[in-house]
């Protein structure tokens, strides 16, 4: 009994059902279903905010470029759904049947060697992990290696952002262009726009999230996750007690990465697009913001923080579309000085002990009893 | 270069900053189980000289010999896993960790990303914490956050994170600054103990402590060594007294 406490306090499992319940049975029995799709879209944000809970609050690295590794793996499955719904029969009017309709647009007349992968699905899943991990890798390394952090850091993934927005624009005939890749329909010949297939996916979404942060709070709770914080706070101390520093962010910076690319390829199954509107420097800013709401040091704060934001965004962008920006500015502003660790930082310290100090007016002698059973 | 018998062999040392000499073609020799105490005006170079060994300079020219392997070129974390211990002039260590957490990370297993991930804390680890905590005096502070610590259990919290590494090599940067009489006492005692099985090199200004702790004082001046010896010898040293122990 003591020892399934412990493990429900270590995996803080209790406020992980809790989101469940919320997540699994509370909203899509309230919801319907063009709601609940849209929480599912705002849960894949949501893969992007655990990461950079892991990057940012354990790891002291801020990252403004997680919409990139979001976008390669949506366009990785993008990829593979695009060329499912280009088969030679819907596409015969066009004057190269068989390819995306936007590479018959761009005059191209072959599908490119690099698309060849993707009709296959085991790849195309294999892909929308390996791709932002791979990316993640060769800059964190480079920039770790070498010891660059901080603001220089946060700059470059910035740049990265930037660079990949204007690759994936420019290359209208590889890549949909601006637009994106539209048109999504069918996953290995299952419809994937019916209402039925919307709940399938919502539900995988949800187990794939509570899967992740599982993870995330596994590596949290370890020696990894002590020496993450041990890095943030004394990085020559950890480097001298024979760490090698720069590995432990490599690894934080690509385990990120591979979640949002997750969440990248759920977003392109459950919206069915995907466009480079989601792989710039705004939506990356925008991700930072859900996990700064949340609180950066709480996993499951840093999913209520995506939903809250992004519930205000659908709200107030179809009333005042012109004022939301400056309305997520001031909430970003108004978080980081009023309280930094978010929604997670005002329970802790201010509901957690009031429930406590209620709990102990009503019953002082069990709760007592309690906390000497925790000690023990 | 030569081969030695020391447990550190420094020899030709050069570090310059912009053409300034910190280190002068700097030459020191440790045997092994030696404590050696470095003393010496600010702005010597005695710091700057411990960064060298441990990783966080890099040298100009010279060499670094530890148990004969030459470390100028190795990263800061592959001289620490083969045997050197740094203790920094300010108490580092985890501010918002407890003393038992302090110690755990600096357990040398799990060191590597994937072995950081599958380490458990076993009886063993906890075994070790508890001899580590008994010799540093935390022992019955094991669960209390580090940053509440006073200054000098912050000190011996440090020192006890490298024992718990086991170096053959010590470095400590003023171990006892900011310390009371009967703190300075206890890591005196500390210190006599902990220097059983291997080698120490303290840098430290208060004379009293030097000569309490001390097998072998060296004089550092402008980035070269003065003098040399015992205590008794290196306090008669005219030299000696006119840089340093006069003023």
């Amino acid at each position: 009994m003591t020892a399934l406490k412990a493990l429900i306090h270590r995996y803080q499992l209790a406020s992980l059902l809790v989101l469940t319940v919320l997540l699994a049975v509370v909203l899509p029995l309230t919801l319907d279903i063009f709601r609940l799709n849209l929480v599912g879209k705002y849960l894949t944000y949501a893969f992007v905010a655990i990461g950079l809970v892991m990057v940012w609050g354990y790891g002291g690295v801020l990252s403004l470029g997680q919409g990139v590794f979001f976008g390669l793996g949506g366009y990785a499955m993008a990829m593979f759904l695009k060329l499912e719904a280009s088969d030679p029969v819907t596409t015969k009017i066009q004057s190269t049947p068989g390819i995306p309709d936007f590479m018959d647009w761009n005059q191209l007349t072959a599908l490119p060697a690099f698309w060849v992968p993707f009709k296959s699905l085991p790849f195309t899943l294999l892909a929308v992990i390996a791709v932002p991990t791979l990316l993640a890798w060769i800059v964190s390394f480079a920039m770790f290696k070498r010891r660059v952090g901080g603001v220089y850091f946060a700059i470059i993934t910035q740049a990265v952002a930037l660079i990949v927005t204007v690759l994936i624009i420019g290359q209208q005939g590889y890549t949909g262009g601006v637009n994106g890749m539209t048109d999504l329909k069918t996953l290995a010949g299952w419809d994937t726009r019916t209402d039925s297939a919307k709940y399938i996916l919502y539900y995988l979404c949800v187990a794939l999230l509570v899967g992740s942060i599982v993870l995330c709070r596994w590596i949290q709770t370890g020696k990894a996750g002590t020496l993450l914080l041990a890095m943030r706070d004394k990085e020559d101390r950890v480097r001298f007690s024979g760490y090698d520093v720069a590995n432990f962010r490599v690894f934080t910076f690509c385990l990120a990465a591979a979640l949002s690319g997750i969440g990248g390829a759920l977003f392109s199954l459950q919206v069915g697009f995907m466009s480079p509107s989601f792989v710039g420097i705004v939506p990356s800013i925008e991700m930072v913001i859900y996990a700064a709401v949340g609180g950066r040091m709480s996993l499951v704060g840093a999913v209520y923080g995506t939903l809250l934001v992004n519930t205000g965004k659908t709200f107030f962008s179809e009333s005042f579309p012109d004022l939301w920006l400056f309305l997520m500015a001031a909430m970003f502003i108004g978080v980081t000085m009023a309280f930094p660790m978010g929604l997670a930082g005002l329970w802790e310290s201010q509901v957690v002990p009031r429930w406590q100090q209620w709990r102990t007016r009503r019953a002082p002698v069990t709760v007592a009893a309690d906390i000497r059973g925790q000690q023990a | 270069m030569s081969n030695t018998d020391f447990a550190l062999a420094v020899e030709d040392l050069t570090v310059s900053f912009d053409g300034f000499k910190a280190i002068d073609a700097l030459t020191l020799y440790i045997d092994k189980n030696e404590l050696r105490v470095i003393i010496g005006p600010n702005g010597a170079g005695k710091t700057t000289l411990l960064d060298l060994i441990c990783g966080k300079t890099r040298a100009s020219s010279g060499s670094i010999k530890f148990k004969n392997t030459e470390l100028t070129r190795m990263a800061e974390f592959q001289r620490v896993r083969l045997g050197i211990g740094r203790k920094f002039q300010t108490p580092s260590i985890y501010e918002n960790l407890s003393v038992f957490q302090n110690l755990e990370v600096s357990y040398p297993k799990g060191r590597s990303v994937f072995g950081a991930l599958g380490f458990k804390c076993d009886d063993e680890v906890r075994a070790r914490v508890q001899v580590v905590a008994q010799d540093i005096h935390l022992a019955d502070k094991l669960d209390t956050e580090a940053g509440l610590l006073s200054h000098g259990q912050k000190q011996w919290l440090e020192i006890g994170m490298l024992l718990m590494q086991d170096p053959e090599l010590l470095l400590l940067d003023e171990p006892i600054a900011g310390m009371s009489p009967r703190e300075r006492e206890m890591t005196a005692e500390l210190l006599q103990r902990i220097c059983q099985n291997r080698a120490v090199i303290v840098i430290e200004h208060d004379m009293d402590f030097v000569k309490q702790i001390a097998h072998k004082v060296t004089v550092m001046h402008q980035g070269k060594i003065l003098a040399e010896g015992s205590m008794d010898k290196v306090q008669s040293d005219p030299k000696v007294i006119d840089v340093y122990l006069g003023h």
